[in-house]
């Protein structure tokens, strides 16, 4: 009898969240934007400086897969060179500041229309790969941008193997704020809009040519969609978003050097586009958190077996969660939904 | 001139290592349709056992075909154990798990063997063949060896019943099990086949590069390229393009100023992109044409 009962309260309770789910279901992308924001905006006066900044890397990352997910989700255009691009953004912030005293915020647009030109002229000859044809040129792509970046005859600006040191940059208008803090929230605003961008983009006339594309290039092309400009397009703003991603993390890390942006960085990028959930633009937020801290917590569980713990988790991953942590979220929300149903 | 012939010599014999890993990656594309992006750990672990074993004092050549049989025992059981399940999954999966695959074969070796430089034995002898000391011994015989291991591929997959089985599962799944061909099986078979061939090109390639966990990433890259040159679809294009791309990559190290010496592995990019641009089966791949 006892048992029953609390069946059904659990049933109730269960119905009672579905119902909650529905009516409030086409408001829940809001819902979930101020959940993060109010979650997002008081954290960098609760923590740590390092982790202030281990928190902004995040977000610069989540930018970068942004980027990628764009170009793989939403199009379906493979890439590992991604750390090329990502490298390129953070090299004309890294010079621009260096060389020609440019202010910080001024670099960001200045890398993101740099690696959109080089992201669309790449596109070009990409456009006749497919697949892992793609994957293996961007993989090329990937592996030979730090040596191209060792080049002694442009080692007057890069600096050659020893990179570029950049200074922090510190809060303007005389606000409260510490340069990891200011630098936070610095990268949270441009995080913010490049999101929204993205969310609008794909929604738009020419994101609905970008799925198509995806879907079936045949049935697109039959449509009056023009296959080489969307496709290049799109890789070029793919690229943009990864440059801004790369000039934010230059500035951030206060550093930039060709060893840094190794094709480990494109598998980093990769992984949190695959774990994030492909497809799912808030995805890339939880892909970079995912490849920010899975790693140390690897390390803690063996440090001589970091990368095989980490790889096994990335298995398990991909076998229980193959829509990544968005697909597991809109799970778990129909599920709801179904329970209300009843 | 001399300096040319030279520096083409030169080229063939590191082409020989290229050529060797281009085999790998090609009989791997064949078998299951993938690039597989672990495929330079997976010799790299292999080379390690063998030197476990020479270390145990196991006598070259036994050590040599007992590291054929577990590599092969190897990739068998990675495609049973951890491809089959998701086989039906998007290409992207696939792509997660071979990156995965790489950091935990790396990882594991770095644990087991540490990360010093280990030197590996030849079996050929390291003296001069040819009067200037351009191709050794073990050029030569990492060559031969190459060359005798593609006619075995060669005859295998022409003329026997099971070589044509793992073509036509590689070609057409479903005709193919129509047909009464075990479709998983021949996938896993072609994968030991694969982990195999890695560890020849790992055990021939280890005495020029030594010994370490991390001694196969530019190689890896060369090898590609050497496939892309000859077409995937290739296993002789494979052998061909391997040791064009060496001798690409010499000769461009000679002639062309900077570029040449200092950016050796964007060669092979250069060559990736241009060969897939122009003509993307490669010189003796065949197009693949799709039904609409």
């Amino acid at each position: 009898m006892t048992a029953m009962k609390t069946r059904s309260l659990s049933t109730d309770l269960l119905a009672f969240a579905g119902a909650l789910a529905i009516s409030l279901a086409p408001y829940w992308r809001w819902l979930m934007f101020c959940l993060v924001l109010l979650i997002a905006i008081p954290l960098p006066f609760l923590v740590k400086n390092f982790f202030i900044f281990q928190l902004t890397l995040a977000l610069v990352y989540a930018i970068a897969i942004l980027g990628l997910n764009l170009l793989t989700g939403f199009n379906g255009q493979f890439s590992l060179g991604h750390s090329a691009f990502y490298a390129i953004g953070a090299y004309t912030a890294a010079i621009l500041m260096d060389q020609y005293d440019v202010a910080y915020y001024w670099t960001l647009p200045i890398a993101g229309i740099v690696c959109f030109v080089a992201g669309f002229l790449f596109g070009l000859p990409a456009l006749r790969l497919e697949g892992l044809y793609l994957a293996l040129a961007t993989f090329a792509l990937a592996i030979a941008m730090p040596q191209i970046l060792k080049l002694s005859p442009i080692e007057h600006w890069t600096g050659g193997v020893q990179g570029i040191v950049i200074i922090k940059p510190n809060a303007p208008f005389g606000l409260p704020l510490n340069p990891d803090q200011w630098l936070y929230f610095f990268t949270l605003a441009v995080t913010l809009v490049l999101f929204l961008c993205a969310y609008n983009l794909v929604g738009s006339r020419t994101g609905r040519a970008m799925k198509a594309i995806r879907d079936n290039s045949i049935a697109a092309t039959a449509m009056g969609v023009n296959l080489s400009l969307y496709k290049s397009l799109t890789f070029g703003v793919s690229a943009l978003y990864t440059g801004i991603a790369g000039a934010l993390g230059g500035i951030v890390v206060q550093f930039v050097a060709p060893d840094s942006f190794t094709f480990g960085l494109s598998v980093a990028l990769f992984v949190g586009l695959v774990v994030g959930g492909v497809g799912s633009i808030a995805g890339a937020l939880f892909g970079a958190w995912f490849v920010l801290f899975v790693p140390n917590i690897a390390e803690q569980v063996s440090k001589g077996l970091a990368g095989a713990v980490y790889g096994i988790m990335l298995i398990l991953l991909i076998y229980l969660m193959p829509s990544g942590f968005a697909g597991l979220f809109r799970l778990v929300l129909m599920r709801f939904a179904q329970a209300a149903r009843r | 001139m001399e300096l040319f012939l030279h520096q083409v010599l030169a080229g063939i014999a590191t082409g020989g290592i290229y050529a060797c890993m281009a085999l790998a990656i090609v009989m791997i594309y064949q078998a299951i349709d993938h690039l597989n992006f672990a495929q330079g750990e997976m010799a790299m672990f292999s080379t390690f056992i063998a030197w476990q074993l020479i270390q145990w004092e196991v006598p070259y050549w036994a050590a040599f075909f007992l590291t054929l049989a577990i590599s092969f025992a190897g990739g068998y059981l990675i495609e049973r154990i951890i491809l089959k399940p998701i086989q039906n999954a998007p290409i992207l999966a696939h792509v997660a798990l071979f990156i995965a695959l790489f950091a935990i074969i790396n990882s594991l070796a770095g644990f087991i063997w540490e990360y010093q430089i280990k030197t590996f034995p030849t079996p050929f002898g390291t003296h001069a063949l040819l009067s200037g000391g351009l191709i050794s011994a073990h050029d030569a015989g990492m060559i031969g060896v190459t060359v005798i291991m593609l006619i075995f591929l060669y005859l295998f997959f022409r003329y026997t019943r099971i070589g044509l089985a793992m073509r036509a599962a590689a070609a057409n799944p479903e005709s193919a099990r129509l047909v009464g061909i075990r479709v998983g099986w021949m996938l896993a078979l072609g994968w030991g086949m694969a982990a195999s061939i890695g560890a020849v090109a790992g055990m021939l390639i280890a005495p020029v590069v030594f010994l370490e966990p991390n001694m196969m990433a530019s190689i890896l890259l060369y090898g590609f390229a050497g496939a892309v040159v000859g077409g995937l679809t290739s296993p002789g294009g494979a052998v061909v393009g391997g040791v064009l791309v060496g001798v690409i990559e010499n000769l461009a190290g000679t002639f062309i100023p900077v570029v040449g010496h200092e950016l050796k592995l964007s060669i092979a990019l250069a060559l990736i992109v241009f060969v897939l641009t122009v003509k993307p089966s490669g010189l003796f791949g065949r197009s693949v044409v799709h039904r609409v």
